[in-house]
């Protein structure tokens, strides 16, 4: 299979003003995005049962084909689940381990960044999220893609990029 | 008052904004982020904010108004608050969580209970500049005009 036409991102945030910003954020880079309020939804939405490591889904199946989740962008600080709690998940499950997973946090503490890219997170953003760092994203999704391919045994032909959505409506700013 | 002037009025009105601390580049992010697609963006965005802020500032009353005030309590309505005021780019509201948020740690009734006043404040005055902004936006649209983007190289 080739490239997607459209990378799907997961989103999960359980503040509704940070969803609809990181939706927006997201789209306007031309993603397909899904915003869940938590980490249990989240885990709803890919189909693993939340209570234990077992998957609901045929292990053997393309699972995240079946989703089509290209990349899970969450929250840390959330209720219940965090979004250190669902990356572990996510890293644990056999059919998701392979999804990037970006943390976001409003908060700047070195060790928790540290710990989440330790235990497999892809990226830390600092909230408020900017569209310079939903610019990073597409290189992890292409190279995650392309890797993901490569194990199935599937023809790599991510000979044509993706086109970038150009936003020329903004004038560069500078910030004094 | 004809369109061009209207736009310059709202240039300098948030230029003015910025200067006084009120909001910050992430507002500008707002603006960035709406287009023909998304026409509402940032009134919608604000009105979530509105919406919440009101909200967490009642909540935060009923909490340190309690005989055994929970400070961890406190703090996560804080911490809600602070994060959306920055969200939008709302800093003096941000700076006035973040304040607030050290005494929760002190456990300090008093020193919180002022805080609660100071952002409140806060959130009144920014309140007030963003239905004026907002107006100034809509009466450009009405009259046919578009919203200026902002450089800010001052």
């Amino acid at each position: 299979m080739g490239m997607p036409a459209q990378f799907h991102v997961l989103a999960v945030d359980d503040s509704l003003i940070d969803r609809k910003l990181i939706e927006r954020l997201l789209k306007t880079s031309s993603y397909q995005v899904t915003a869940v309020d938590s980490g249990s939804k989240a885990l709803e939405f890919l189909g693993l049962n939340d209570d234990n490591g077992d998957e609901d889904r045929d292990s053997s199946a393309d699972a995240d084909e079946q989703v089509g989740v290209n990349l899970i962008i969450t929250d840390y600080c959330m209720p219940g689940m965090t979004g250190y709690d669902l990356l572990r998940r996510i890293k644990q499950s056999s059919s998701f381990k392979d999804i990037p997973v970006v943390i976001m946090s409003s908060e700047n503490i070195p060790s928790r960044i540290n710990r989440c890219l330790e235990d497999g997170a892809q990226d830390f953003f600092l909230k408020p999220v900017q569209l310079s760092d939903v610019n990073k994203l597409r290189p992890h999704l292409i190279k995650t893609h392309s890797n993901i391919n490569k194990r199935k045994g599937m023809e790599d032909d991510i000979h044509s990029p993706v086109p970038d959505r150009t936003r020329p409506r903004y004038n560069e700013l500078e910030v004094v | 008052m004809e369109v061009g002037q209207m736009q310059r009025r709202l240039v300098d009105y948030t230029k003015t904004l910025f200067m006084e601390g009120f909001l910050d580049a992430q507002f500008l992010q707002l603006q960035q982020l709406q287009d023909e697609s998304n026409p509402d963006f940032v009134v919608e965005v604000v009105s979530l904010f509105f919406d919440d802020s009101e909200k967490l500032l009642n909540d935060l009353s009923m909490a340190l108004d309690q005989p055994n005030v929970d400070f961890k309590k406190v703090d996560a309505h804080v911490h809600q608050l602070k994060g959306s005021s920055s969200s939008i780019g709302a800093q003096r509201v941000k700076n006035a969580c973040i304040a607030f948020r050290n005494f929760c740690e002190e456990q300090n009734i008093d020193a919180t209970l002022r805080c609660l006043q100071q952002v409140k404040h806060e959130y009144y005055l920014v309140k007030n500049k963003l239905e004026t902004l907002l107006r100034l936006e809509q009466q450009i649209v009405a009259a046919g005009g578009s919203i200026p983007t902002i450089e800010m190289g001052f």
